[in-house]
């Protein structure tokens, strides 16, 4: 095994991931405008803004998935049981020893176990949830067939309530765990540069030199 | 008539300039008859000194031959409505308000906004005769025609036309002789000055009962009325309120509160006096909150947000009536009359009257709302009512969320007034008489009063009576505020919005604290509280989670 610095972030990945994490902050902060937490916006603007940024975010996610299945990467968002404890134990408590993560990145591996079950969730559960009721709740008046509907709709607006606020739990943990490891820097840098330093087995390192040498970053002269 | 001169100035000057530029010659006739193709001062029966109203509606038939046929079938000449929503029947001669009570008993002074000559008497069918139809309160265009106060629908009438003469004209103003010839030869389409004087006066005075209908709107600035101002689309009242056979579209009995036709098919005449006839019922146009907005249209009317508040334009209502407090003499035993109420123009409004009580008033005042179908139920006189409760002396029906009912701005009047204390119903007063001994302007004297009014209505009476907490509603759908003034979304959508407490309707904003917003909420705290502890244990322990420092 060879440490090489491997572009793990191709560039639609990046863009993705911060046009998401823009769009998510918008809507964040406008979807709670809506719902009344704080009125640094005023509310029709607000609601604009966030059926805006949900639409934007609605078309970036049809690429995103399209791209996550040609490519075959939705394979890394598959949890695993495997590793999860270790990966846990360590969180809960090896991290306070100092000691390393039981988890190397590998490059068909980027996330640990843990990461990968929170994604699996977020992608399978709660991102479905809140796209739908937020286009029900959108598109009410397409549906609405009179009284009963007013109870659907509170329905689908707690429900849309409930997801986002998960989503927001979840943003506040994504950011405190850039924190740990080897810190908040090295680890937004891959999603900025597209490249990090990964372990590689020869025979990757070979079939990267050999196929996609634009991928793995040159080695740099002996000190 | 200064809003019909204007007219008629611009449009001569339209024609004039139009005129010059398209022939560049100024001896271009004007075109006779200002649109119309009569002019009713070359006509010959309407160049006589007439000697009375009647005489000039005789004349009218002699050419308009179904005009006394069609007006005497309107509600305007009738005062009597079958509400097929609740079966009751409603109008002026049959209900009792909470602003001047009731019409039986208190003729002619009431029945002086008749569109008829000479009901005086609530007990008959107003009169049948062709010729006591008033056409001149709605067609004359002369500005001079006026209906005495106290006249029964009669004008004031001398010997000089124009002259002072003694009493006063439905709008409070000194009276003057009418000159009936001018009058007659003046005709035309009805203005708001012609529907203004009897509509704009109600309860008393200007803007007194309505709250959306005042004398600010013979003139309005664009702020005050977006469709009447003569900077915006310069409408008279029955260019909504059209017309078929002198009926007209509207009513404050059963109205069109959830108009879902719309425009109808492509020049279809509507019979309706909706804001959707126009507007249609999508009414926004342009860009994503155009569409947001048109989403409202099912449970919130037009109005709600386009008239954010009524009583515009410098002419407050009244909003507060208490009857109770009324007969209070003064140490000399005058009556007293106290102005507590300086409106926006400097005028002194009263605030007590020896003859009516206490009152309040308002200017730009914030509508009640609540969920309407379009029907009003009324608590008639002989209905019975329960004295420890306020009582609705009518009821605005609906429900919330129901297929047919909107969110709708009312003026929600308060008032104190007198009911039959035996027989717990409204109680009708005689207020008006100045030659009685039992009219209660005349004589400040309650059981009088209430029991003349019972006798004259034909209604039992215990005997004794008292005063009732009362509201009554009045659908606010004038005064429409030009759009960029229409209220704006965080009016209704924050916690302590204008809605508030009304169900049937999921608004954003109103509840961020509720069941659901709550745990939201705790999870993010949680969430929030655990990734502290968690970095403030890295921190003690000074393990960064790695080995690299």
């Amino acid at each position: 095994m060879t440490k090489r610095i491997v572009k793990v972030y191709p560039r639609f990945e990046r863009l993705w991931h911060w046009t998401q994490a823009l769009l998510i902050a918008v809507l964040m902060f406008t979807g709670l405008r809506v719902s009344g937490v704080h009125a640094l916006i005023p509310f029709g603007p607000a609601v604009m803004l966030h059926t805006l940024a949900a639409l934007t975010l609605l078309v970036v996610w049809i690429f995103a998935t399209f791209w996550l299945f040609t490519t075959g990467t939705w394979r890394q968002f598959l949890p695993k049981v495997e590793g999860m404890l270790a990966t846990a134990r360590y969180y809960a408590y090896g991290i306070f020893k100092g000691e390393e993560p039981p988890y190397q990145k590998q490059y068909w591996r980027k996330h640990n176990p843990l990461q990968a079950a929170t994604y699996f969730g977020l992608k399978w559960f709660v991102f479905p949830v809140i796209w739908i009721s937020g286009i029900m709740y959108l598109t009410y008046n397409f549906w609405d067939s009179g009284a009963d509907s007013t109870f659907v709709l509170a329905v689908v607006r707690n429900i849309h309530l409930l997801a986002a606020y998960v989503i927001f739990a979840f943003v506040i943990a994504h950011i405190y765990l850039l924190t740990t490891g080897h810190g908040f820097r090295d680890h937004v840098r891959p999603m900025v540069t597209g490249y990090e330093e990964i372990d590689l087995t020869p025979e990757q390192e070979a079939y990267f030199e050999a196929n996609t040498p634009d991928r793995l970053k040159p080695l740099e002269p002996a000190e | 008539m200064h809003a019909t001169g204007h007219r008629h100035l611009l449009a001569s000057l339209a024609f004039g300039l139009s005129a010059s530029v398209a022939f560049a010659q100024d001896a271009m006739p004007q075109m006779p008859g200002d649109g119309s193709t009569a002019d009713h001062s070359k006509f010959e029966i309407l160049q006589q000194e007439f000697k009375s109203g009647p005489e000039v509606t005789a004349a009218c038939l002699s050419c308009h031959t179904e005009a006394d046929d069609q007006v005497m079938h309107s509600i305007h000449f009738q005062w009597e409505f079958d509400n097929p929503a609740t079966g009751q029947t409603l109008g002026k001669s049959k209900v009792i308000n909470a602003f001047c009570g009731n019409v039986v008993g208190n003729e002619p002074r009431c029945t002086s906004c008749h569109a008829g000559y000479g009901w005086d008497d609530m007990h008959e069918v107003p009169p049948q005769q062709s010729n006591a139809v008033d056409c001149l309160v709605c067609h004359d265009q002369s500005g001079q025609y006026a209906k005495l106060s106290t006249g029964a629908g009669h004008p004031p009438l001398g010997d000089i036309p124009g002259q002072p003469v003694s009493g006063k004209t439905i709008t409070g103003a000194d009276a003057w002789a009418v000159d009936l010839m001018k009058s007659a030869q003046s005709v035309g389409m009805p203005t708001r000055e012609n529907c203004g004087q009897c509509h704009f006066y109600g309860g008393g005075g200007d803007n007194v009962k309505h709250g959306d209908l005042s004398s600010a709107l013979y003139d309005p600035d664009i702020h005050t009325d977006v469709h009447m101002s003569k900077d915006g689309a310069n409408m008279v009242c029955s260019d909504c309120h059209t017309e078929e056979s002198h009926t007209w579209a509207g009513s404050r009995y059963l109205m069109d509160a959830k108009d879902t036709v719309g425009l109808g098919h492509p020049g279809e005449e509507r019979f309706s006096a909706s804001c959707e006839s126009c507007h249609s019922d999508s009414p926004h146009e342009g860009d994503l909150m155009a569409i947001k907005l048109n989403d409202h249209v099912d449970k919130v009317a037009c109005q709600t947000c386009h008239i954010p508040e009524f009583a515009r334009g410098g002419v407050a209502t009244k909003t507060y009536w208490d009857w109770s407090t009324a007969g209070r003499l003064n140490a000399e035993g005058q009556p007293i009359a106290e102005h507590n109420f300086t409106q926006s123009d400097g005028q002194e409004l009263h605030t007590y009257l020896t003859i009516k009580g206490d009152f309040d008033w308002g200017e730009n005042v914030e509508p009640y709302y609540a969920w309407f179908n379009g029907a009003v139920e009324y608590t008639l006189p002989e209905e019975e009512i329960d004295p420890t409760e306020v009582v609705e002396i009518n009821k605005v029906l609906g429900t919330p969320d129901g297929e047919d009912s909107r969110i709708w701005p009312f003026k929600r009047m308060v008032g104190r007034q007198s009911y039959d204390a035996g027989y717990n119903k409204l109680a009708y007063s005689h207020v008006w008489g100045p030659t009685t001994d039992t009219a209660f302007w005349t004589n400040y004297d309650w059981s009088k009063a209430i029991e003349a009014g019972m006798k004259a209505a034909g209604s039992p009476y215990s005997g004794e009576y008292g005063f009732i907490d009362t509201y009554m509603y009045w659908p606010i759908t004038h005064m429409v505020a030009p759009a960029d003034e229409a209220m704006d979304c965080v009016e209704c959508h924050s916690e302590d919005g204008r809605l508030v407490g009304l169900a049937g309707v999921v608004m954003p904003g109103t509840d961020p604290n509720s069941l659901f917003g709550r745990l939201g909420q705790i999870l993010v705290l949680l969430t929030a509280l655990g990734v502290i502890g968690h970095g403030i244990l890295r921190l003690i322990t000074r393990g960064k989670g790695g080995t690299h420092p």
